[in-house]
């Protein structure tokens, strides 16, 4: 039976088992392999994507259960060329280790920056429940707070020479 | 000079780039690019391009750590290129076999990624711009000697002649390698040891990366596996016709004597059809096993009369017995899992002539002799495509089992690629587990409350016992020591006593044993260095003095740890934060073959609640490669090893209970400390940074939880155990 959503602006059609969970139609059916499996279980976050604006752990919701219409954005859809103010952050202070939760954590930063655009450590601590076992945690936060600044990634003193000759 | 050229490896980036399809055949070979034009090495571990682009070698396997980045500084420096026109490529084992080891080592385990390559990729680099130098030279007809080289551009300054690494890059692969290369003194550096952003951040960022788990071949398969939960249990059988008309099922397949899987056309078809599988089991031996009764074998093995002797001078037995007065303490570490992000998994293909496998590994050596002997086929006849790894921590580098069962699946459909992805429920019950050890440790002191003698007697699990065998010498595994070892390079004791005895009585349960990131580093500091703040409670003394009395003979193990108590500020009081009183404990070793410590800051409230302010950690590697990106190893550690405090395995009926994050916590967002690091190379030497500081995390942040309650924790996880104030 072939079914429909609607993901990063444009329709799609895929056919799957209505009991499939979403993040198995986005990487098996669809190809977008940026958002990723680590727990199954909606604990780990590194499947994180947005229905409508709202953070959603793809990997126990059931594709059955998503309108065709409404908005689903993954990593993929955030930005063209990496451009999203979360990213750039991301990129001024080299936050990615190994970088397979950080999709998820990206999305989650998205959701909350969106949310609170200004969050406090509590509340970034209240909405980051991603887990990332190279413990990139304290650059996740500190990316935060540069786009919560205004993108200023100086102000993370991390002294970051990019070979653009940009300095984090 | 000839060899691979660059653009069978651009066409594997630019596929695998592109996310759904991957060459099967990448000929090893020369070959044409574009324009017809050919673009030989220079030596193993440089291309240049006409346009100035330059493409470096890696051979170790990037998995976070920043070995990518670290190793082209390395080559990028002595080559004295441009950075900005850096890339990078990873040469296969295959390849390497083939060119008789010409990249060296594959592995990358033990911090050893920079260390044990620098002196070899550095010559490479030099070497290649020995070449370009000369080939310019030739041309103009004037001395190498008198030319000069700046960010690719070659000069001569008496005729103002430039010309680029670009240009001369054909003529110079013609030449023969020099003999004699002489590498840069390390106060000329301009990449190397500079806080350069890494070269692999933006494919992070924008979901492009492809991992393991992501690869997609045409007509690839998907496959989930079970193994028997129990080790050493054996499959009896299965009832595959139940499931094999569910859709997508292609084919259940039984892997070695104690293993099922399903092939699907997806994986979520294959997994769930698994979970649908009527799976019989003989759990065999091991079936009441269980960790309370392994914790009573290891502790019989404290008192037992014969143990293996890592570390001994004087008679430590008879300083203790003759002493004024003694104290002892038992403490304890559990198995871990590593729990990578990215669950094990491998693409393999198989046909009667060749067998090519796609797999995130740390060691691509090891996983092709892991290939070659799953498919019965020679090396020669074999590959292994190593992709971007979601984490390794020691998982993917020694033992390859996952490797193995995805050729055992590939081997029963021919010519078929197929896709092995463990869930993250197998992840954690077919680990290779940080092994399980007790430590009981006993001090006799005189009337001064000087130590006379020490004791530390270790019992328990050896990760070679499990992983290599054949490295066990006499009974004695020389691993189990780390850090406290009598010398060395590499894992130092950073104290002298007047008589030490450091044994330890092999004891080894059932579950099968890893090298988990920071491996016998971890608890052996916890042990030491909780232990040391013991005896500086018991006898009055300061911490810090108590351990600086016996660092006379280890400067540089005194130097992080003066380090991070300056920093800190050890001896005037923490202030309050928030309300909450503020307590400080330090700890120090060498793993790894560099100097760490920390000081940790943390406030025990009323209730117990434990919160982690600050760390100031300190790291003397000797040479740092790249500040920035040591930093991010230091934090991670943390992270890393402060994960045992919310969790551990456990066994029960011969399986490990906890398969998900759900019963194996983590460290997160709320717990992470802040972390202060001071990256001090003294020179000289060069030590590894992936691993070592998490042996400080644990023990740094046990004695401020003494500090802030009166209370010894001397086992782990912190969970369950009340932290109220003695």
């Amino acid at each position: 039976m072939k079914s429909r959503l609607n993901i990063n602006g444009l329709d799609r059609e895929f056919e799957a088992d209505p009991t499939t969970p979403l993040l198995w139609v986005l990487r098996e059916q669809l190809g977008l392999t940026g958002t990723k499996y680590g727990c199954g279980v909606a604990i780990c976050g590194a499947c994180t994507v947005h229905i409508n604006g709202v953070p959603v752990r793809s990997c126990v919701r059931a594709v059955s259960s998503v309108a065709a219409d409404e908005k689903i954005l993954t990593i993929e859809g955030l930005s063209r060329d990496a451009s999203h103010p979360v990213q750039k952050a991301w990129i001024a202070l080299d936050v990615p280790q190994c970088g397979y939760c950080q999709s998820g954590m990206i999305m989650a930063a998205v959701a909350l920056l969106r949310e609170k655009p200004k969050p406090s450590d509590r509340d970034i601590d209240e909405a980051m429940t991603n887990i990332c076992r190279c413990g990139t945690y304290n650059r996740v936060r500190a990316a935060i707070k540069v786009v919560a600044e205004g993108g200023d990634a100086r102000t993370a003193g991390l002294s970051i020479q990019h070979s653009d000759g940009s300095i984090a | 000079m000839s060899g691979p050229a660059v653009t069978r490896r651009q066409f594997l980036a630019s596929s695998a780039a592109g996310g759904l399809s991957l060459a099967f055949h990448l000929p090893f070979a020369r070959e044409a690019i574009a324009h017809g034009e050919t673009i030989p090495e220079l030596n193993a571990w440089v291309v240049v391009r006409p346009d100035d682009t330059v493409v470096v070698r890696i051979a170790r396997s990037e998995m976070g750590q920043g070995t990518l980045t670290g190793l082209a500084q390395m080559v990028a420096e002595e080559l004295g290129c441009d950075w900005a026109k850096v890339t990078t490529e990873q040469p296969t084992p295959g390849e390497n076999l083939a060119r008789k080891r010409v990249w060296g080592n594959f592995s990358t385990g033990g911090s050893r990624g920079i260390r044990e390559s620098q002196d070899y990729v550095r010559k490479g680099g030099a070497a290649a711009r020995m070449m370009l130098v000369e080939a310019a030279a030739i041309e103009w007809g004037v001395p190498a000697a008198q030319c000069s080289v700046s960010k690719g551009v070659i000069r001569h300054a008496a005729s103002g002649r430039t010309t680029s690494y670009g240009r001369v890059a054909a003529a110079a692969a013609r030449l023969s390698p020099p003999t004699e290369v002489v590498l840069k003194d390390p106060r000329d550096w301009q990449i190397l040891g500079k806080r350069l952003a890494r070269l692999d951040t933006v494919e992070k960022v924008n979901g492009k990366q492809i991992y393991g788990a992501d690869l997609s071949m045409p007509g690839m398969l998907n496959a989930a596996i079970r193994k028997c939960p129990v080790f050493g249990g054996k499959l009896l059988g299965f009832e595959a016709s139940v499931i094999e008309s569910r859709p997508g099922v292609r084919k259940v397949v039984r892997v070695h004597d104690d293993t099922v899987a399903v092939v699907a056309e997806t994986w979520w078809q294959a997994r769930t059809a698994l979970d649908a599988l009527p799976i019989r089991w003989d759990f065999g031996p091991h079936l009441s096993a269980s960790s309370e009764a392994f914790s009573k074998v290891l502790r019989a093995g404290l008192d037992a009369s014969e143990a293996a002797i890592g570390n001994r001078n004087g008679d430590a037995l008879a300083a203790i017995r003759e002493s004024a007065r003694s104290i002892e303490a038992v403490y304890a570490y559990p198995h871990q899992n590593h729990a990578c992000m990215e669950p094990m998994n491998a693409v393999a293909r198989f046909t009667a002539d060749r067998c090519e496998v796609w797999t995130p590994t740390q060691n691509g050596e090891a996983a092709l002799a892991a290939v070659s002997e799953a498919s019965g086929l020679p090396a020669a006849r074999c590959e292994v495509y190593k992709i971007n790894l979601g984490g390794g921590f020691g998982r993917r580098g020694a033992v390859h089992d996952w490797v193995r069962q995805a050729v055992a699946i590939a081997r029963e459909m021919p010519g078929t690629p197929v896709k092995l992805l463990w869930s993250r429920e197998e992840d954690m019950l077919q680990g290779r587990f940080h092994p399980v050890t007790q430590c009981r440790l006993t001090a006799g002191l005189d009337a001064s409350g000087n130590i006379t003698g020490l004791h530390m007697r270790i019992s328990g699990q050896s990760i070679l016992a499990g992983v290599f065998p054949q490295n066990i010498r006499d009974g004695r595994d020389p691993v189990v020591f780390q850090g406290l070892n009598d010398g060395g390079a590499e894992a130092m004791i950073g104290y002298s006593f007047p008589n030490l005895l450091i044994d330890h009585a092999m004891r080894n349960p059932h579950v099968p044993p890893g090298f988990w990131r920071g491996v016998n580093l971890n608890q052996n500091a916890i042990y030491l260095e909780c232990f040391m703040d013991e005896i500086a409670a018991a006898t009055g003394q300061d911490p810090l003095e108590l351990r600086r009395k016996l660092m006379g003979a280890h400067p540089k193990h005194l130097a992080v740890l003066n380090a991070v108590a300056e920093r800190a500020g050890w001896g005037s009081p923490a202030p309050a934060i928030n309300g909450h009183k503020v307590f400080r404990g330090l700890a120090q070793t060498h793993g790894f073959g560099s100097y760490v410590a920390a000081c940790a800051e943390v406030s025990v409230s009323a209730e117990g609640q434990l919160l982690m302010h600050r760390i100031v950690a300190a790291t003397d590697c000797g040479h740092a490669v790249n500040p920035q990106q040591i930093e991010a190893q230091i934090e991670g550690s943390f992270a890393y090893g402060l994960s045992a405090f919310f969790g551990q395995c456990t066994v029960k009926d011969g399986r490990i209970e906890q398969s998900n994050f759900d019963t194996y916590p983590v460290v997160r967002m709320p717990h992470m400390p802040r972390v202060e690091c001071i990256v001090m190379p003294s020179g000289g030497f060069w030590g590894g940074v992936g691993e070592p500081t998490i042996a400080v995390a644990a023990p740094a942040v046990l004695n401020a939880i003494f500090a802030a309650t009166g209370q010894r924790i001397r086992q782990l996880p912190l969970i369950g155990q009340s932290l109220r104030r003695a």
